[in-house]
């Protein structure tokens, strides 16, 4: 048998992708619903030779990530709602510096400590804007071990290839719900190895001057190559600089490297969205009842559709756009007060006809729950 | 080589306000990574925020300037990653122990082969002279303008009590000594952590009436005894310089080497 399968939580299909895509080194604090894959990966990683701490809190763990990947590690670390809100900080810095690593947040009830053992969908926009500044970000979701381990290995991939952090952000549900995963042979899904610069020792190297097609080789840092790296805003060598051209530059590199390829990073998946009606739009465990609903709803005749989003941001506005056009209604289903929805909503022909259906209590959204306002929208009593 | 062929000219001047005591630290550091022969590619400086921290830009060396107070934490990464190298920390008084108190007390404990120096000019300069944690009560600040109330660290204590192996102080007066405990400092093998105080004439010298640079550096002088003299028995408030702590206990990389190695299977 070429292929392993195995009978998995997503959190352990994160863990090996993760080694499959490579991974040498993770830091991290506990927190649920993320700590399985601290736990295994402190088993495991250490078997490959591979780098695991655990840091004192979220704040150096996520530092600790950045300082391994420099040194050319690929980096690792995971964590969930209060874990995510301290990394604020560093994964600011690391979008500046160009450090490519991998945040994976599963989420937990929020704000505040809020439901630490219940499921919920509300970090979506905290991932895009949590960061101070302007920027951008890579983030991507699944909502079943198998597409856990296929978007793990895409987020190395995207942070090796944009030198960006890549957020993954995953749920409660789809971090606990063991189902069948099989591992892929080496080999069979493609892995981004880290571009590194063709410059000789003793040559100078700008670790921040582009190559002509955009991308910025790396030396690792602490071998032959000596040269800066700060948060403030830098020249090609790293060195501060409040040079306006230089400033207005960098800004630009950091945005336009990812919003303009939002077409090559946008990653989805459409079940019967050909002559649909009615469009549902969802992503992560709320796409599973989604599905459920449109697989039910087909049986009767119901021509319904559904698109699931695996790349949340940069937000595939063009995908949701020509999807959602002549519909009779859009229902989004995600388990927060509409985040994605406020998306969709901007995305769409017609925002009018863009409806929510969610779940706010914790508990999982069903796929009554988004029958329901399929229902109402459809004028039918539910 | 000569000093100077440590430093990234290019980057000069350097933003330090005349009479600072940081650039002393600076070419003690340089002096000694001279001294002990270290090529440029063999070291590496990693810095948090303030006027300490703007050090690393200045030096030839693997250079890495990052948040304020997580100095440590990045350096825990990047030295795991790569303990092959020799990683230096240079640090404000604010960044290492109010900002980045847990981390220096997790990078004691863990005892993680890096060289935290603590240049210690009981001010924020950068932001224009507030209090911080090693002002000391009765100080004067522009945030404790009725005087400083806030008690304050003793470095030396805190670091050797949160496990540091290698722990000292000295003042950017006594440059032979700054030289040769940093010579000693960056040769421990483990954490190994160096108070240096400095003078900070533009905000703690002038909010506190300590006069010129010069005068705050006869004060390091007049105010310091070495450790274990009998000065200090007959005036308790002579601050104590020198070698506090020295001792051998497992460094946390070549512990992580045993762990791969029972995860080998003993191999």
């Amino acid at each position: 048998m070429s292929e392993q399968v195995r009978f998995v939580q997503g959190n352990e299909a994160c863990v090996e992708a993760a080694l499959y895509a490579g991974l040498g080194f993770f830091a991290g604090y506990p927190i649920t619903p993320s700590t399985e894959i601290a736990e295994l990966l402190a088993l495991k990683l250490p078997q490959r030779g591979g780098k695991f701490i655990q840091m004192e809190d979220e704040i150096s763990s996520m530092c600790a990530i950045i300082g391994a990947s420099l040194a050319g590690g690929k980096a690792m670390t995971a964590t969930s709602g209060p874990g995510f809100s301290l990394m604020q900080e560093a994964l600011g810095y690391a979008i500046m510096t160009e450090i490519p690593c991998v945040i994976v947040n599963v989420q937990r009830g929020g704000p505040s400590t809020g439901l630490p053992t219940h499921v919920a969908q509300g970090d979506v926009n905290q991932t895009r804007w949590g960061v101070h500044g302007d920027h951008s970000i890579i983030v991507l979701t699944a909502s079943s071990a198998q597409d856990v381990f296929a978007m793990t290995v895409e987020a190395f991939n995207l942070a090796e290839t944009y030198r960006t952090p890549v957020i993954l952000l995953f749920d409660e549900v789809v971090a606990h719900t063991r189902e069948r995963l099989l591992v892929p042979e080496p080999g069979v899904l493609p892995l981004v190895e880290r571009l590194t610069t063709s410059v000789p020792e003793n040559v100078n190297y700008h670790p921040y001057l582009p190559r002509e097609d955009g991308r910025l080789p790396m030396s690792d840092f602490g071998g032959i190559h000596r040269y800066n790296v700060t948060g403030l805003f830098h020249d090609m060598w790293g060195f501060p600089t409040e040079d306006p051209k230089t400033v207005h530059e960098l800004l630009r590199h950091l945005v336009d490297k990812i919003e303009n390829r939002t077409h090559i990073i946008a990653h989805y998946q459409t079940y019967h969205v050909e002559d649909a009606e009615f469009l549902i739009i969802s992503y992560g465990c709320s796409a599973r009842s989604a599905r459920q609903l449109v697989e039910d709803r087909r049986l009767r005749g119901d021509r319904i559709g559904l698109l699931e989003l695996q790349t949340l941001w940069p937000f595939p506005a063009h995908i949701v756009q020509q999807l959602s056009a002549g519909k009779k209604a859009v229902i989004v289903a995600e388990m927060n007060t509409g985040q994605v929805t406020a998306s969709v909503k901007a995305a769409a022909d017609d925002p009018d006809r863009v409806f929510l259906a969610n779940r706010l209590d914790g508990q999982f959204i069903t796929h009554y729950d988004i029958r329901n306002v399929l229902r109402l929208v459809q004028g039918k009593g539910v | 080589m000569a000093v100077r062929d440590y430093l990234r000219e290019r980057f000069f001047p350097h933003i330090w306000c005349p009479g600072c005591g940081h650039g002393v630290v600076l070419n003690s550091l340089l002096r000694t990574v001279e001294e002990l022969g270290f090529t440029k590619n063999q070291i590496a400086v990693v810095s948090g925020i303030g006027c300490s921290s703007r050090i690393s830009g200045y030096v030839d060396f693997h250079t890495l300037h990052t948040l304020h107070g997580r100095a440590l934490a990045f350096a825990t990464g990047l030295k795991l990653q790569k303990p092959d190298l020799r990683v230096i920390v240079p640090m404000g008084d604010g960044d290492a122990l109010a900002i980045g108190g847990n981390h220096f007390l997790h990078a004691a404990r863990r005892n993680i082969d890096l060289t935290a120096i603590v240049m210690n000019n009981r001010t924020y300069g950068m932001t224009g002279g507030q209090y911080s944690p090693l002002s000391g009560v009765g100080t004067a600040a522009t945030t404790a303008p009725y005087g400083n109330i806030d008690p304050g660290f003793d470095t030396v204590r805190l670091a050797a009590a949160a496990g540091a192996t290698f722990v000292a102080r000295t003042t950017t007066y006594h440059v032979q000594q700054l030289v040769k405990i940093l010579g000693e400092a960056i040769q421990h093998q483990g954490f190994s952590v160096v108070e240096v105080l400095s003078q900070c004439p533009t905000y703690f010298g002038r909010k506190n009436k300590a006069g010129s640079a010069v005068d705050m550096m006869r004060q390091f002088k007049d105010q310091t005894t070495p450790v274990g003299s009998e000065a200090k028995q007959g005036n308790p408030a002579l601050i104590e310089r020198g070698v506090f702590v020295r001792e051998q206990r497992p460094e946390y990389c070549a512990a992580y080497d045993e762990v791969v190695r029972r995860a080998q299977g003993g191999r």
